[in-house]
C-alpha cells in the first residue's frame, strides 16, 4: 500500500497540482493579452480602448468573463446539438493541452518528453476541428463557409510550419525542446569568438525562417491579416456566427491559448528561450521565466501590431502566399540548411 | 505495471467502441468524427508500447490531415442515408467474408509471435532498447540508411501520385482573369500612366 502511495498517488497528484498552477497562470496571462490586444489596437488607432473597468482598464477582460458566463447560451433549433457544444471544448481543450510540454524555464515543464516538438505540432493541427465542427454543427451558411475556409487555411500553413521547424531540427539534432533552447547557448555568435549571448539564437542564423514562422503563425491562429475564416465584412463573424455567451467566450479563449503558444513557441525555436540576451552575471540572477515571457510578450506584441497595421487579405492571395511562396521557399531551406550543416561538419 | 494496464484497457475500449460507432452511427460526419475518436486511442496505445514517434505522425498525418479531408468530403456530400443503408444485408456476405480473412491474417501474425517468440529476433533490424536509443533516431537510422532507396522510392511513387491526381483534375478555363502578381508589380508610373495636358474647351483626341 505504501509503495502504491509513493509510486502513484504523489506523483499524479504534484502532477495535478503543476498543471492547476500553470493553467490558473495562463488564463491570467490569456486575460491580459486580451487587454494588450485591445489597448494596442487602439493606442495605433489614436484612441484610448478599453478604460473604465478598474483602474486603466485593467479588469476589462475579467467582467467580459462574467458578461459571457451570465448570458444565456442559446443553441440554434436546426443544429447538431452535441457536435455544437463539444466543438468550442474541443477547441479550448486541444489548445491548452499543448502547454504541457512547454519549458517555461531550465526543467520547468509538467511533461519532458522526448518529442515535445511532435507532440506540440500534432495537437495544434487538431485544432482546426473545433472550428470544421462548430462552422458545420450550427447548420448555417456562413459558419459553414468560414469552417470550409478555416479548414483549408490551417492545413496549408502546417505545412510551411512544418518544414520551418525542420530547419530548426536539424540545426538541433534533437525532438525535445529543452535541448532546442540549450543548443541555443552557442551558435553564430560563438563562433565568432564572442561570448554566448542573443546573436547565438536561430533567429539570426536562421532569418528567412523566422520570418516564415511568424508569418504562418498568424495563418495558423486565424490572426489578422489572415483573420478569413471570421471576416467580418463578408461572413459576419464566420464560424462564430450562431455561438454566444459560454460557448462563444471558449472559442475565444482557444484562439487566445492558441496564439500565445504560438508566441511560445517562437520563442522556443528562434529567441533562445529561457536564456538571457547576455551572459553576464546579473542577468543570469533573474530567473529564466522572467525572459521567456519577456519574449513571448514581444512576439505578442508583433502579433498586435500587424493586426492594427496591416488589411485583411484577399482568400485567393491567402492560398498563393501558402503554397507558392512558403512552401518552395521553406523546402529549399530544409535542402540548403541540410547541406551546409553536412558539408561544414556542424551535424 | 497496474497503471499501465488501467490505461491499456481505457485506450483499447474507447478505440474499438468507436470504431464500431463509425459503422453504426447515422449522420457521415457523425461516423467521420467516431473515426477520428479512434486515431486517437490508437495514438494513445502506440504511446504505451513505447512508440512515441508513431503515435506523433500518426496523430499529425491521419488526424490533423487526412480526417480533416475526410470530413470535407463528408460534409459538402448530400447522401442520402436511409437509401445507402437498404443494400446493408445485400453486400453482408461479401462484407463477412473480407472481415473473416483480415481477422485470419491478424490471428497468423500475432500467434506466430506468441507461439514461437523466436521469430522476432530473426528480423532484419533488430529494435535497440528504449533506453538506448530513442524510438525517433532507431527508425532514422534503418530508414536513411539500410532503406535509403526504398524510402526513396517510396516518396518517388508519392509524387507520381500526387502530379496525377493534379493533373486528371486541372482544366484550363481560358476566359478567366487571373492575378498575375510578378506583372503587377512591374508595373511603373512610366508605364501604367499616361500624363496629357488638356486645352479648355477640346478635350482628348
Amino acid at each position: 500500500m505504501d509503495s502504491f502511495v509513493t509510486s502513484y498517488v504523489w506523483p499524479a497528484a504534484i502532477m495535478i497540482g503543476q498543471s492547476l498552477l500553470l493553467l490558473v497562470a495562463l488564463l491570467i496571462f490569456i486575460a491580459y493579452i486580451l487587454l494588450a490586444d485591445r489597448k494596442i489596437w487602439a493606442a495605433v488607432q489614436l484612441r484610448r480602448g478599453p478604460n473604465v473597468v478598474g483602474p486603466w482598464g485593467l479588469f476589462q477582460s475579467f467582467a467580459d468573463l462574467l458578461k459571457f458566463v451570465f448570458k444565456e447560451p442559446i443553441i440554434p433549433a436546426g443544429a447538431n446539438k452535441g457536435v455544437f457544444l463539444l466543438a468550442p471544448l474541443v477547441s479550448v481543450t486541444l489548445a491548452l493541452a499543448t502547454w504541457a510540454v512547454i519549458p517555461l524555464n531550465e526543467g520547468w515543464m509538467i511533461a519532458n518528453i522526448n518529442v515535445g516538438i511532435l507532440y506540440i505540432f500534432a495537437i495544434s493541427s487538431l485544432e482546426v476541428y473545433g472550428i470544421i465542427m462548430g462552422g458545420w454543427a450550427s447548420n448555417s451558411k456562413y459558419p459553414f463557409l468560414g469552417a470550409l475556409r478555416s479548414a483549408a487555411q490551417m492545413v496549408s500553413y502546417e505545412v510551411s510550419i512544418g518544414f520551418v521547424i525542420v530547419t530548426v531540427l536539424l540545426c538541433v539534432g534533437s525532438l525535445n525542446l529543452s535541448d532546442i533552447v540549450i543548443a541555443q547557448k552557442d551558435g553564430l555568435g560563438t563562433m565568432l569568438g564572442l561570448p554566448s549571448s542573443f546573436l547565438d539564437w536561430h533567429w539570426l542564423a536562421l532569418f528567412p525562417m523566422f520570418i516564415i514562422f511568424f508569418i504562418s503563425a498568424l495563418a495558423e491562429t486565424n490572426r489578422p491579416p489572415f483573420d478569413l475564416p471570421e471576416a467580418e465584412s463578408e461572413l459576419v463573424a464566420g464560424f462564430m456566427v450562431e455561438y454566444g455567451s459560454t460557448p462563444y467566450m471558449m472559442f475565444m479563449l482557444g484562439e487566445y491559448a492558441a496564439i500565445c503558444l504560438m508566441c511560445a513557441l517562437t520563442t522556443i525555436l528562434f529567441l533562445g528561450g529561457w536564456l538571457p540576451p547576455v551572459d553576464v552575471w546579473f542577468l543570469n540572477w533573474i530567473p529564466g521565466i522572467f525572459w521567456f515571457v519577456l519574449k513571448a510578450s514581444l512576439v505578442f506584441f508583433m502579433f498586435a501590431m500587424v493586426k492594427a497595421f496591416v488589411p485583411r487579405y484577399r482568400y485567393d492571395q491567402l492560398m498563393r502566399l501558402g503554397w507558392k511562396v512558403f512552401l518552395p521557399i521553406s523546402l529549399a531551406m530544409v535542402v540548403i540548411v541540410a547541406f551546409v550543416l553536412k558539408l561544414m561538419g556542424w551535424a | 505495471m497496474g497503471l499501465q494496464a488501467l490505461f491499456f484497457y481505457l485506450f483499447a475500449f474507447v478505440a474499438v467502441a468507436s470504431a464500431f460507432m463509425v459503422i453504426a452511427a447515422r449522420n457521415p460526419v457523425h461516423s467521420v468524427l467516431f473515426l477520428i475518436l479512434t486515431f486517437f486511442n490508437a495514438a494513445g496505445l502506440f504511446l504505451l508500447t513505447g512508440a512515441e514517434f508513431l503515435a506523433m505522425i500518426l496523430l499529425v498525418v491521419y488526424v490533423g490531415a487526412v480526417a480533416v479531408l475526410f470530413l470535407f468530403v463528408v460534409m459538402m456530400l448530400d447522401i442520402d442515408f436511409t437509401e445507402l443503408r437498404s443494400g446493408v444485408m445485400e453486400h453482408a456476405p461479401i462484407a463477412a467474408l473480407v472481415g473473416l480473412v483480415l481477422a485470419a491474417e491478424l490471428i497468423i501474425v500475432v500467434g506466430g509471435s506468441v507461439i514461437s517468440p523466436e521469430i522476432a529476433k530473426t528480423a532484419a533490424m533488430p529494435i535497440p532498447p528504449v533506453a538506448e536509443r530513442t524510438n525517433t533516431a532507431a527508425l532514422g537510422d534503418v530508414l536513411y540508411t539500410n532503406y535509403v532507396y526504398f524510402f526513396q522510392i517510396a516518396g518517388l511513387v508519392l509524387l507520381v501520385a500526387m502530379i496525377g491526381a493534379i493533373v486528371l483534375t486541372m482544366r484550363h478555363r481560358p476566359h478567366i482573369k487571373r492575378q498575375d502578381i510578378s506583372r503587377q508589380v512591374a508595373r511603373s508610373p512610366e508605364t501604367a500612366v499616361e500624363v496629357v495636358k488638356v486645352k479648355p474647351g477640346q478635350g482628348i483626341r
